[in-house]
């Protein structure tokens, strides 16, 4: 089924893309940031996303290592590589914001340090895919499910220590002009995740096809 | 078999091998001692080593000399394949990996009791004021750390580059118990001692050995499974 929406859904994608720049620039002014609080609108979404994909890395994982399902490793490899992709995202767009809204590029808050301890803990899980050798395939998948269960003790820890980040119950107190290009970014950003996810997941599905091909041409 | 009599056998062969060569304890003791010269150097400000610094310094050298013990404890089991006649063996896997931690537990309080003396001397701190808590904090660090440690150590036996692959999965995943074991080893070390606080860190502390504990014995098993 995905092989048929593929092409229409990265269309929508890419449209959506095209659009948020002009629905952000639309939307009106926050009373005291002014301009930079425009970078919310990616900034926001990209760190849900980024949560989501770790989210399914995880869920994937924990069905691989005991469903042993080759298909939900493939799954859980796709969302590893989009979850670092969307925690560079995060960590670049934060800072940006931070140094005009706070005056400094990085604190040790918690929201801060859990979301660059996820990035950091998929980071690792990808150069242990890549560099541990035969069988990491379910190492990995012990890693995944660890770093998953790490994010609320890491962000309780550093929350019990300081805290400066601004809390989620933000959202329900947007201005109605902002609500609008707000959940149009989380829908673009949620749905760039899938369109990737699926191109990532088929590539995998690929290669391991191909080397079934060449196992089978080897034991002719 | 019954649990308990696996983990006392795994931990027992584990120790008798250590007790003969004492190759591990020597060499992880050696460099905890290192790297605390190496950080209260780092750390000298007008001649004198700093003094907040102490129990920074302490978890880094647990955490820098846990890896070590950890990697070379299961660099053992890697010769002559000993580690998959454990898993052949027809006993409860989570079992093994009980033996294996407390084997590592072992000899990572060996490097304590020798570590945290010395910082204790070297920075003026004094460590008997609040002895058992202190005692309580370093057990339960100590026990999240290489409950992680030992599952991620287990696991890299087979895999390439493990050495290295070793601190950069354990780091990440240790963090919670790091800022714990650091802010409440620093609330009874600092100038005027904070009990309630290094007590609430203490409670974390078990937490999360609770749910590292029970992850680790989840996952143990399919992991280690070829």
């Amino acid at each position: 089924m995905m092989n048929r929406l593929f092409a229409p859904l990265a269309m929508i994608v890419a449209a959506m893309f095209a659009y948020a720049p002009i629905m952000i620039a639309n939307a009106p002014y926050e009373s005291t940031m002014g301009l930079i609080q425009k970078i919310f609108y990616f900034h926001v979404p990209a760190a849900l996303t980024f949560f989501l994909a770790a989210f399914v890395c995880g869920v994937a994982s924990a069905m691989y290592l005991f469903g042993r399902r080759p298909s939900a490793d493939r799954v859980a490899l796709a969302a590893a590589e989009l979850t670092v992709l969307l925690g560079v995202i995060v960590l670049i767009s934060g800072p940006l914001w931070a140094r005009k809204a706070w005056g400094i590029w990085w604190d040790w808050d918690a929201r801060l340090t859990s979301t660059l301890v996820l990035w950091l803990t998929f980071q690792a899980y990808l150069l242990l895919r890549r560099y541990g050798g035969p069988g990491s395939d379910r190492l990995g998948a012990g890693v995944a499910i660890f770093g998953m269960c790490n994010v609320p003790f890491v962000y309780w820890s550093v929350e019990f220590w300081r805290t400066l980040h601004p809390k989620t119950s933000v959202l329900p107190t947007l201005q109605p002009g902002m609500r609008g290009p707000f959940w149009f970014c989380v829908v673009a950003f949620v749905g760039l995740f899938v369109v990737l996810l699926a191109a990532r997941t088929r590539l995998e599905e690929r290669r391991a096809e191909l080397e079934q091909l060449y196992l089978a041409v080897e034991g002719e | 078999m019954s649990f308990a009599a696996t983990v006392w056998l795994v931990m027992r062969k584990d120790l008798r091998i250590e007790i003969r060569s004492r190759e591990i304890l020597y060499t992880t003791l050696f460099f905890a001692v290192a790297c605390v010269l190496v950080f209260a150097f780092g750390f000298v400000r007008e001649g004198r080593a700093l003094e907040d610094a102490s129990a920074g310094i302490l978890w880094i050298a647990i955490a820098f000399s846990g890896t070590l013990a950890l990697g070379r404890a299961f660099d053992r089991e890697r010769h002559n394949e000993t580690l998959r006649a454990l898993m052949l063996a027809p006993v409860a896997r989570p079992a093994l990996y009980v033996g294996k931690l407390l084997g590592v537990l072992v000899l990572l309080a060996a490097v304590e009791i020798v570590v945290v003396p010395m910082i204790a001397l070297m920075f003026q701190a004094n460590l008997l004021a609040h002895a058992w808590l202190m005692s309580a904090l370093l057990v339960a660090g100590t026990i999240g750390f290489a409950a992680v440690g030992t599952l991620f150590a287990a696991m890299l036996v087979r895999a390439r580059s493990r050495d290295v692959l070793l601190p950069i999965l354990l780091y990440p995943i240790t963090i919670p118990v790091i800022i714990a074991g650091v802010r409440g080893t620093a609330a009874l070390l600092q100038a005027e001692v904070d009990v309630p606080m290094a007590r609430a860190w203490l409670s974390m502390l078990v937490f999360f050995d609770v749910v590292f504990i029970t992850i680790a014995l989840w996952v143990f098993e399919p992991v280690m499974t070829e």
